[in-house]
């Protein structure tokens, strides 16, 4: 239970970017599993070049990735934004297969390792390492400070004042434009932040992002579109959830829970269990 | 000017006879050079490699009169059973091979194995001790492994002298492989009085164990045996580790054969490997170079010492080599009938193919041996072989802690 709520605050992060982007511009995006994968490329790369502490390293990465989504709003998003949905679904996708493409040039797909270890917590004969409870203390502070943002500072107003009606929001003198290069360089940085983290805790190739792609969808539609705090919550969820059913049944059968859950929550809370509350 | 001119015939006689008598023998495999079998599966390349650089330097194959280049074609299965059928195709159909080398792991070899029986061309099976596929009745498929089954017997055996009261658990990949391991040992376990207290599977590319670390732990084990390639095994041995499971001794497949396993430090400490050969063991070559020598050559060549997947592949190059030296040449029911009569040990071991129709292919002559990863005076991880005792380069470290 307790692995299952540590590594659950990473899945909630890993959401929170996807939730952003979703509930800001209506945009699926579907770059998410290639920029986490590329969060993880980060960490390894920066942890092997300096050797320095990875919760540290996360603030650069958090940089790269605020930028590299900001240039990818600008390759593939903007120009699609207000047409079809089909349109940026086929867009991301397509960035997502050439981030894809060029990391499996550069490193495979063969697995990497961030060879950090501390000292974790014994609690009986149970041992909660280091990493996993700094991963999800991290988590935790990236999530808060990104609630911070989004309700004290202007350029947060601005981005939820996009959020609920765009044209009112350019009549108040917001930069649409800008705003939502922003927002979706935000979503982007947690991505690649959530999968600097992940690289703490297990082995990864450039094709891991997929799976926490989608464990995000999941955790998004259990939280609601646009509820990046309840993305978190979500995601904690889903992680003591796996590791509530894990003693009981065999670890192959968590896809399938996980997924049954999806279904069952898009059925009854079409608006996510926390949407229902605030719609 | 007569002489001279049969001069000329008479050299442009021997540049064709040689020309004629030099011949190319093409041999085809894939390798996994990306994905989760990367590891293993270039080290089992290595050993082709090695072998044909040293054929070829000492004049290539020599049968029936002619001597044959080896020239090896492969290509990159991205640890992919659906490249294997496509590749393995095309190296019969466009590539020509005239013989084949098997992928690496017991699933992508199942996946060759069709292919190339329906050509009808003969594969030597390397990192591929599944049994399954040997009793499809195949007729020109030879496995180099011992099979699956005889994996963990000699660690249970060992244990029973051991510990005879510890409790085991399995934990191992959800693959054919690990699958026609586990499922025999499991039942050895219990056949010699071994409390069986917790048995999982997880699918392949886990990358976190924690559930099932939690399993083990609740379930009071005291050994652990499983795992299925490097990948997980060396993910699993790491997050043993960092959970502080308090088990005095584990056993995983294959992972901790590689070197790269000195990269796990003290994760990597106790480990058990059930293994195919270790230089350490020393079996007097009745043909090719004796183990010595090939780990020499080999660590000179590649900068890390062999691993038993290399030796397999290696022993593979040899074991065809001579067969075809057997048949006088290269036609396949030539050296078929070769390799159903070949009785030889070899730097890598004893090799023995069954024979009879249900079983046809399958290795009965190899036998298996335990190392453990221990530290020697300097600190330093290396492996030692523990078991059988016979063939022991130093005693069982346990428990590990």
């Amino acid at each position: 239970m307790i692995d299952g709520l540590l590594v659950g605050a990473v899945y909630g992060l890993a959401a929170m970017g996807l939730s952003l982007i979703w509930g800001v511009m209506d945009v699926i995006n579907l770059t998410h599993g290639a920029m986490i994968a590329l969060g993880m490329f980060g960490m390894y790369l920066f942890f092997t070049a300096t050797a320095a502490n990875p919760y540290v390293l996360l603030l650069p990465i958090l940089a790269i990735g605020l930028l590299l989504g900001i240039l990818v709003y600008w390759m593939a998003v903007h120009w699609v934004l207000g047409r079809s949905q089909l349109m940026s679904l086929l867009s991301t996708f397509s960035v997502n297969m050439m981030v894809i493409g060029i990391g499996t040039a550069l490193w495979s797909t063969s697995p990497y390792n961030v060879n950090f270890t501390l000292k974790g917590i014994t609690v009986g004969a149970y041992t909660f390492t280091g990493n996993h409870i700094a991963a999800a203390c991290s988590a935790l502070i990236i999530a808060l400070l990104l609630e911070l943002f989004l309700y004290r500072t202007r350029m947060g107003r601005a981005i939820r004042a996009v959020a609920d009606n765009r044209e009112a929001a350019e009549l108040m003198g917001i930069s649409s434009t800008a705003v939502l290069a922003i927002a979706f360089g935000i979503g982007i940085a947690l991505a690649l932040g959530s999968g600097a983290l992940v690289s703490t805790l297990f082995p990864f190739t450039i094709l891991s992002g997929a799976i926490y792609q989608l464990k995000s969808f999941v955790v998004t539609v259990l939280a609601g579109l646009g509820k990046p705090l309840g993305a978190l919550a979500a995601g904690v969820l889903l992680g003591l959830l796996e590791g509530a059913v894990t003693p009981f049944i065999a670890v192959s059968w968590i896809p399938l829970i996980e997924f049954g859950l999806f279904v069952v929550v898009l059925i009854l809370f079409p608006r996510g269990i926390f949407g229902r509350a605030t719609a | 000017m007569k002489r001279v001119k049969i001069a000329v015939l008479l050299i442009c006689v021997f540049l064709v006879s040689s020309v004629v008598a030099q011949q190319k023998l093409v041999i085809g495999f894939t390798v996994s050079k990306t994905g989760a079998l990367n590891v293993d599966s270039l080290e089992q390349y290595r050993g082709f490699e090695l072998w044909r650089d040293q054929t070829n330097a000492a004049g290539g194959i020599k049968a029936g009169g002619k001597s044959y280049q080896i020239e090896l074609v492969n290509y990159d299965d991205e640890s992919n059973s659906k490249r294997v059928q496509q590749l393995y195709t095309r190296m019969i159909l466009q590539d020509k091979a005239d013989f084949l080398f098997s992928p690496y792991s017991s699933s992508l070899t199942a996946t060759a194995a069709v292919v190339t029986e329906q050509y009808g061309k003969i594969m030597l099976t390397s990192g591929a001790a599944e049994g399954k596929t040997y009793t499809l009745g195949n007729h020109f498929l030879y496995q180099m492994f011992a099979p699956g089954a005889e994996y963990f017997k000699g660690a249970l055996d060992m244990l029973k002298a051991k510990d005879p009261k510890a409790t085991v658990a399995f934990v191992y990949e959800d693959a054919s492989f690990s699958v026609s391991v586990v499922n025999p040992a499991k039942d050895y376990a219990k056949q010699i009085g071994f409390n069986v207290g917790f048995s999982e599977a997880y699918p392949p590319n886990t990358t976190d164990f924690s559930a099932i670390i939690d399993k083990v732990i609740s379930s009071k084990a005291t050994v652990l045996l499983g795992g299925g390639h490097y990948a997980d095994g060396s993910t699993l041995a790491r997050q043993l580790e960092g959970h502080k499971v308090p088990l005095k001794m584990i056993t995983l497949l294959v992972a901790p054969d590689s070197p790269q396993w000195v990269e796990l430090g003290d994760a990597g400490l106790g480990v058990i490997v059930p293994s195919q050969w270790e230089p350490q063991v020393a079996f007097k070559a009745q043909y090719g170079p004796s183990g010595a020598d090939f780990a020499k050559a080999y660590t000179a060549k590649y900068n890390t010492p062999p691993s038993y997947e290399s030796a397999g592949g290696y022993a593979c190059g040899l074991i065809l080599q001579r067969a075809i030296e057997q048949a006088g040449g290269t036609d396949t029911a030539k050296v078929s009938a070769a390799l159903n009569a070949t009785d030889i040990v070899t730097f890598y071991g004893r090799t023995r193919f069954a024979t009879e129709a249900n079983q046809h292919g399958l290795q009965v002559g190899h036998a298996m041996i335990l190392a453990q990863w221990q530290k020697d005076k300097t600190g330093k991880l290396v492996k030692q072989v523990v078991w059988p005792l016979a063939a022991k380069s130093a005693d069982l470290k346990y428990p590990i802690h």
